[in-house]
């Protein structure tokens, strides 16, 4: 029963002068840390993954990493829950389950969980909002076989009703449950709120949706991805030439790779309003700020993540002085716009408090919120930011398998190999101006939605007192289908 | 060792055991990299060299948790932490002097405010205000000496990367990771806050604390579920007293007491201080000798005398709640130094490890009426007699009891039959692999080697346990089930749905649930 002192689920990543300055500017009477000398840093190249590129399309990294005895491995494959069929919602993350429960022709599930288990070894599936993936890994010595089942998993699934009909009830009891965890609903009804309830990136699973999903849908969807451009990454204890040459008799033989579809989706940002969600057991209210934010490609995304860690990022950040340390009205605060790599993200701020101090609150995050295009920019702030953006910059590769990860996320969506040193150049060019500018034009106070998750019988004063127009209730009933299939009756 | 329950996207799962070894040249390997130092006051320094990447991560095991809470003041540790983040008589303040003097002003104005609110009989209302109100000019004075989170902004600026803390029942842990030139800097700001800790902003950041509570018990069904499950289980041992803090004590906790709790259990003997990473011993030790020199030594604080007695029935505890079920029941176990530690981590892995684990296929694969099940300890902590904890997730349309039916046959297949070679087999290459797995890791490797090193007085018994794996028998595996999961040693509680007033009005208007 843990509890610790900074929230564990912050968002993406400082304090405001002109608010907090009396203490601030008074000068102290000595800064011994800053007399502590820091020499330079010791030389460091991040280990970049050798990369190949098979005639048909198909993409391999290998890093090379002989610290431990392991080898790990991905397959990845575009295509993912947005991709799926709105009456079949749900499709994806079945696939991900069954894909592995089910195993192959020559090999069970659960012989498959027999066989790996005793070599503590693992293979998986998966799938998410853009892909899907099987990925394993074992000891060296295993290397070999694992590898051989996990192609074979990737290659020859089988797909059983039976597993399937498994993962539809562990899905059916995510269903029931998932208005029991307060802040999972704030987090799911806010996206619907800036997507839209029909949107690809936020239309949920429901049971009958699920219920609808056969085992010829996860064959077809197989049959559909797998020929998309498949990124294949190895990391670990292992020879490169003799891998090259493993995975090369593995994948050089598949047909050319299909381009990846082209999305046209819009996104308008949500209904600006008040909207509230009635629920009696609990005493604190979830509040999240929501709007539209920007897709990574865009040329501010700097500045913008300069302006975030101004804003929500760290404990000096303005909304953290404010909210939690001036006021004490929050554990949980923060926010900021994230960038989705190849569609916007939202604008999020997000305010847990005892339901008392639910307007008040909320008041104050979106003071913050309007602040940024009304209290300028500090120099003070400006460099707050950069030193905190940038000399934590090395731990996005100071492991190989972060540096892996990465290239694979830079080639999924097309960005160039050397994205994250342009990305650092460009950061360390921000000035307070593009700040400002990037606020003016993202921040947009009129077009964002409010709501609030909580006790309606504690919010006094009530929501009313935003004077931000009628609050709109959202009903977040669970549909029950009316015949009785996967997901049964509920008490 | 790490016994924290956490909860998953479906229901609850519980932190896998990662107690393992690797073979001998591991060790001796690890002997090679790894130089320990207790200084003069007792505080242990503890370097694993890494020199991967240019960074390293710390971490500083206090060895006082809210199992140390005095009574009356459940929270007092985990608030303490708080406190640790606000800076020192250097960091934080424009003025200390004087702001040492407003501060005791504010302590002056809580005992007064507190004094006439606790009255049991004439409490006045109306000085009751004034005295709040003194309150609240006293605490506004002290706040003008503040540079709000100078502390934690200093550590941000300088690259600080997975800044945190956690306080368990067991233990208090700082760390985060940064690049290797600022050791320095660091050891400076950890050994400072060690060492200097000022009461600043504490009634604020009690009220921070609170939320806390609010947001991870009280408005959470699993939270408010695992609270009265170890208050129904301990009778005496303090295990069974909220972490966080009961509403009206932690609400209640001033900075005297705070600092009261860190004078006593902030002292050399009780800290350790491991940091892995880009960093050469050699060169580091001494410097960093200079810095946590600072901590205050001071005995070990004496050890707790009380020990949960021996429980002589069944207890069941039931929860209406609109929340979806859940089941839970525990067993009490010995504490971690026991003989059998390995062989209750043997019976969870075999019982809850993965789709091949006995709880897994019997309800979840086979009979389909769980979701999720799983079988773990040590629970709530694991320096004092703990539980072994079973639980399970129903699918829709099943109910607890089916989950404490099938979870009891499953216990009693363990105490009529012998596991078999496979499993065991099985439990021991994962511990090993785990464990293995766990060195890639300088946070995770720098929380278990000072954890090691406090619990066992050797970071290399984080290796040495694989012989106490490699021993485990089924046998002892029979014979421990038999001993541990009887009834009279068990508490059972679940949380069976119940709608809300304004459910029950709203039946049957459409059809929905909630």
């Amino acid at each position: 029963m843990n509890s610790s002192f900074q929230a564990q689920t912050r968002l993406s990543i400082a304090l405001v002068l002109a608010l907090f300055a009396p203490a601030a500017l008074v000068a102290q009477q000595s800064k011994p840390w800053e007399k502590i000398p820091i020499p330079k840093l010791h030389e460091f190249k991040p280990h970049q993954p050798i990369r190949i590129e098979l005639k048909n399309g198909i993409v391999i990294f290998l890093q090379e990493d002989h610290e431990l005895p392991f080898v790990s491995g991905s397959v990845m494959i575009p295509g993912g829950s947005r991709d799926e069929s709105p009456a079949k919602a749900g499709l994806v993350g079945l696939y991900g389950q069954a894909w592995r429960t089910s195993g192959t022709a020559k090999m069970d599930g659960d012989a498959l969980d027999d066989l790996l288990e005793a070599k503590a070894a693992h293979i998986e599936t998966g799938g998410d909002e853009d892909s899907t993936a099987v990925s394993w890994d074992s000891l060296k010595g295993d290397a070999d076989q694992v590898f051989s089942l996990a192609l074979d998993l990737f290659l020859h699934p089988k797909f059983s009703p039976e597993k399937l009909q498994l993962a539809q009830q562990q899905e059916a009891t995510g269903i029931v449950r998932r208005n029991d965890d307060e802040s999972g609903i704030s987090e799911r009804e806010s996206a619907k709120l800036v997507y839209g309830i029909n949107s690809p990136y936020t239309r949920q699973p429901e049971l009958a949706t699920i219920g609808a999903v056969t085992v010829d849908d996860l064959k077809d969807w197989h049959d559909r991805t797998v020929g998309g451009k498949l990124i294949v990454g190895i990391s670990g204890d292992f020879d490169p030439a003799a891998m090259e040459a493993k995975l090369r008799a593995a994948f050089e033989s598949l047909p050319q790779v299909k381009p990846t579809p082209i999305r046209h989706d819009t996104f308008i940002g949500p209904t600006p309003g008040v909207y509230f969600i009635d629920k009696q057991d609990v005493n604190q209210s979830d509040v999240e700020i929501v709007g539209i934010g920007i897709d990574r490609h865009s040329p501010d995304v700097p500045a913008v993540a300069v302006m975030n860690e101004i804003f929500g990022g760290g404990f000096a950040s303005r909304l953290f002085q404010k909210v939690r340390t001036e006021l004490g009205l929050a554990y949980e605060v923060g926010g900021g716009i994230s960038f989705g790599y190849d569609h916007p993200g939202p604008f999020r701020t997000v305010v847990l408090t005892k339901s008392a101090t639910t307007v008040d609150a909320t008041k104050a995050a979106l003071a913050q919120i309007a602040g940024l295009n009304t209290t300028p920019f500090s120099e003070v702030e400006l460099a707050r930011a950069k030193d905190n953006i940038l000399n934590s910059f090395l731990f996005r590769y100071d492991t190989r398998d972060k540096v892996l990860a990465e290239r694979e996320r830079l080639e999924f969506y097309g960005y160039p190999a050397d994205y994250l040193e342009t990305y650092k150049a460009a950061l360390e060019k921000v000035t307070v101006i593009d700040v400002t500018e990037a606020a003016k034009k993202y921040i947009h106070p009129d077009k964002l939605a409010v709501l609030v998750v909580g006790n309606g019988s504690e919010i006094k004063p009530g929501l009313d007192d935003l004077n931000l127009g009628p609050v709109h209730p959202i009903d977040i009933a669970i549909p029950m289908p009316a015949r009785p299939g996967t997901g049964e009756k509920q008490q | 060792m790490h016994s924290r329950l956490r909860i998953t996207a479906l229901a609850l799962g519980i932190a896998a055991a990662a107690f393992g070894t690797a073979r001998a040249q591991d060790l001796k390997s690890f002997e090679q990299k790894i130089t320990t130092k207790v200084l003069p006051n007792g505080l242990t320094i503890l370097i694993c060299e890494r020199p991967d990447a240019p960074v390293f991560s710390y971490s500083t095991f206090i060895d006082a948790g809210d199992v140390n809470d005095p009574s009356g003041e459940s929270g007092l540790a985990h608030m303490f932490e708080h406190l640790a983040f606000k800076g020192t008589s250097q960091i934080g303040t424009t003025d200390y002097a004087a702001e040492k003097v407003a501060l005791a002003k504010v302590e002056e104005a809580n005992a007064a405010y507190e004094a006439e609110y606790l009255k049991p009989v004439g409490r006045d209302e109306k000085k009751l205000a004034e005295l709040k109100k003194a309150f609240v000019e006293a605490t506004d004075e002290a706040h003008k000496f503040v540079v709000p989170n100078q502390f934690t902004d200093i550590a941000e600026r300088n690259g600080a990367e997975g800044l945190n803390a956690q306080t368990g029942l067991d233990e208090t842990e700082f760390f985060w990771s940064m690049p290797e030139n600022r050791l320095e800097l660091w050891a400076y700001l950890e050994s400072s806050r060690l060492a200097d800790t000022v009461p600043r902003e504490f009634y604020k950041e009690r009220d921070v604390v609170i939320e806390e509570r609010r947001m991870r018990t009280d408005s959470n069904p699993e939270g408010r579920l695992f609270e009265q499950f170890v208050a129904t289980a301990y009778v005496a041992h303090p295990y069974g007293r909220s972490g966080i803090g009961w509403p009206s004590e932690v609400s209640q906790i001033n900075a005297t007491e705070a600092m009261e709790f860190h004078k006593k259990y902030y002292v050399g003997a009780n800290i350790v201080v491991a940091v892995v990473g880009d960093v050469k011993a050699s060169e580091a030790m001494p410097m960093l000798e200079k810095y946590f020199s600072r901590v205050p030594a001071g005995p070990k604080p004496e050890e707790m005398t009380t020990v949960e007695p021996k429980q002589f029935a069944e207890k069941t505890l039931e929860i209406r709640d609109p929340s979806q079920p859940i089941y839970m029941e525990g067993y009490h176990r010995p504490d971690y130094r026991a003989p059998d530690n390995a062989v209750y981590d043997a019976i969870s892995d075999i019982m809850s490890n993965g789709r091949v684990s006995r709880l897994y296929r019997s309800l979840v694969r086979d009979q389909q009426i769980a979701a999720e099940a799983e079988g773990v300890s040590p629970y709530p902590g694991d320096k004092y007699p703990s539980l072994f904890v079973f639980f399970a997730a129903p699918l829709p349309g099943h109910t607890p009891q089916e989950m404490r039916d099938a979870i009891h046959k499953e216990i009693e297949k363990l105490k009529t039959a012998d596991v078999t070679d496979d499993e065991l087999a099985m439990y021991k290459t994962r511990t090993r692999a785990d464990l293995l797995r766990g060195l890639a890791d300088n946070q995770g490797l720098a929380n278990d080697l000072a954890e090691y090193q406090t619990r066992y007085g050797d970071w290399r018994e984080l290796f040495l346990q694989l012989d106490k794996v490699d021993k485990v028998t089924k046998a002892d595996i029979r014979r421990v089930a038999n001993q541990v999961f009887v009834t009279g040693n068990r508490t059972e509680a679940w949380i069976a749905t119940a709608a809300t007033a304004a459910q029950k009005a709203a039946a049957g208007k459409d059809g929905g649930a909630q």
